[in-house]
């Protein structure tokens, strides 16, 4: 049978194919249901095709509030996550100091915790503070889950990097802050972007923590858990599917971009 | 901490015999330090602190809290929710696991197989997470939805008779089963496989695998004998980035569930902002952590492994 064998040669690409339509299929059905019109107040079952909650994407009360909020947090979140731990990756990589492995794990330990027991610990330090819950505590809590990624993502990158060159830099005649503005940092850029970019997903996207410190604050995430029980409007459909053409244009356009710079520096 | 102390001297090389740093050079790596773990002291681990105090007071809300050293509310909490626990890890081991089984091959279709396509398939594996995890999550729901074509098919195929038998579904229905739960796992922390398997897959040669075929190895004895050992790391950070905040996770179990799928994570949650029993839902999550924090470093002594993530 030359249909079997050709399936038995091609296993693995069909194994990696059919897990990739798994992960991207709630994509396309949450892309289809922004066309829906449902009959109740879920938006669960297809009803008729409709192009109302494009139309009016913020026509329910609260969400693109919300919806800003999240995005306000996340930035900061991500400047301060990036900033801290970024001088954190160069002092671990580039200096001997005392407590390394201490300061090692206190860095790795945040990762290695259910996100629950983070959310509950720092809810009690909030409360036994009297801390009023809201915008800045969530702001706290999420440059400290990002933090230990961000070390991750950079520490990788300036590990790689070749010492010499800085110190060609200063050969030249550069001084500590030129070469560090000139030099240092431009080649650290791609691993401090992916750390900002990761930093941004992870905030931005978070649930758990946030709905321990919010207080009544409502960011995006929350907006949705409430809207599973209340009931889920068709704009959260139309957020969603939004988000990930503009993800995937921006990912395009980047790499449109590199390309073209490779081709016009040969 | 010993952020403060003074720095050891720095080593003597040929540049340095010339000069000896000033105090202030040496203090550098202090200063970059600083920050960044004074937050994560005041903001993680000192939590982690109240918290621990927080699980040995006794009293009410209106009364207020205090210390009295009373353990027994970790005795209490385990014969409680022992069950919640159990399911928990239970849940989270499954979804692991199949992650595994799911993730594997498609990271290797990105590392070998792709060609001019590996950047597509990549993005195609991130650019979900793009969409907020807790909206694709509620499209499992229609998916799963009962008398939807998923459940349909698996009812003509009779795979939910053997499924029910099994105690993973109730008859004719995925949704609100546990089968919907570990399948909302697997969906939300696949792409946390994938990505480190792919990063340890994408380092090894291909010289590696012509030469075993050379040495007459099988595809199969090829990829058991070299590109599976070579790709430990990868499954070692991939388990482990999938089975931690899985077993914490309670959207999964919220959404796609039912009362009879609560996980530990719900337990907490509850206790924690709606009965505002604050020991319980201490203790609780301090065993959740001591119990995954054991899992863990038992794991990666066996496999191991010291370099993490």
């Amino acid at each position: 049978m030359p249909v079997l064998r050709w399936i038995r040669r091609n296993l693995i690409v069909i194994a990696g194919l059919l897990t990739l339509a798994y992960m991207i299929l709630p994509n396309v059905v949450v892309m289809v249901f922004s066309f829906n019109k449902p009959n109740g107040r879920f938006n669960y079952a297809w009803q008729r095709f409709s192009l109302d909650a494009w139309k009016d994407p913020c026509g329910v009360a609260d969400m693109c509030g919300s919806l800003s909020l999240s995005l306000q947090i996340a930035v900061w979140a991500t400047v301060g996550a990036t900033v801290l731990g970024t001088m954190i990756s160069f002092a671990l990589v580039r200096y001997r100091f005392r407590a390394r492995g201490a300061i090692n794990s206190l860095i790795f330990l945040p990762m290695a915790m259910p996100e629950v027991v983070m959310a509950a610990s720092l809810l009690t330090l909030f409360l036994n503070m009297g801390a009023q819950l809201g915008f800045w505590t969530i702001l706290i809590a999420h440059i400290m889950f990002c933090l230990s990624f961000v070390v991750t993502a950079v520490k990788a990158r300036v590990m790689s990097m070749d010492p010499r060159l800085e110190e060609a830099a200063s050969d030249l005649y550069a001084g500590p802050v030129q070469t560090f503005l000139r030099v240092t940092l431009p080649i650290a850029a791609p691993g401090i972007a992916a750390g900002a970019l990761l930093a941004f997903a992870l905030s931005f996207d978070d649930f758990i923590i946030t709905n321990f410190n919010a207080g009544s604050t409502v960011t995006f995430p929350m907006f949705v858990w409430g809207s599973a029980q209340r009931g889920t409007p068709v704009q959260i459909n139309v957020i969603g599917t939004a988000m990930f053409i503009i993800a995937v244009m921006v990912v395009v356009v980047g790499q449109l971009i590199a390309n073209r710079r490779k081709n016009s520096a040969r | 901490m010993t952020v403060t102390k003074e720095a050891p001297p720095a080593p003597v090389t040929a540049e340095l015999k010339v000069r000896k740093p000033s105090t202030r050079k040496r203090l550098v790596p202090y200063w970059l330090l600083l920050p960044g773990i004074l937050w994560l002291l005041v903001f993680f681990a000192l939590p982690l602190v109240y918290q621990a105090s927080t699980s040995v007071q006794t009293g009410s809300l209106e009364k207020g809290f205090e210390v009295t050293w009373h353990f027994q509310t970790y005795w209490d909490a385990l014969t409680d929710y022992y069950p919640q626990f159990v399911r928990s890890l239970l849940y989270a081991g499954t979804a692991t696991l199949l992650c595994l089984l799911l993730g594997y091959p498609l990271a290797y279709l990105i590392a070998f197989k792709a060609g001019r396509w590996r950047n597509v398939v990549l993005v195609l594996v991130i650019a979900p997470f793009f969409t907020s995890f807790l909206i694709r999550t509620l499209a499992w729901k229609t998916i799963l939805a009962d008398g939807g074509a998923v459940v349909d098919v698996l009812n003509t195929l009779h795979v939910l008779d053997v499924t029910s038998w099994l105690g993973w579904t109730e008859s004719n229905r995925v949704l609100a089963t546990p089968m919907a739960v570990v399948c909302g796992l697997t969906y939300n922390f696949l792409p946390f496989m994938i990505l480190p398997l792919y990063t340890s897959l994408e380092r090894i040669d291909g010289r590696l695998h012509e030469a075993a075929g050379d040495l007459y190895a099988t595809p199969a004895t090829t990829f058991r004998k070299v590109t599976f050992p070579l790709s430990m790391p990868g499954v070692v950070s991939g388990t482990l980035l999938t089975f931690i905040p899985a077993s914490g996770d309670y959207v999964n179990a919220e959404l796609l569930g039912s009362t009879d799928t609560k996980m530990v994570g719900s337990v907490i949650q509850t206790q924690f902002l709606r009965v505002l029993d604050y020991p319980t839902a201490a203790a609780l999550s301090f065993i959740l952590m001591a119990v995954v924090l054991i899992m863990v470093t038992v794991y990666i002594r066996r496999s191991g492994t010291e370099d993490l993530v």
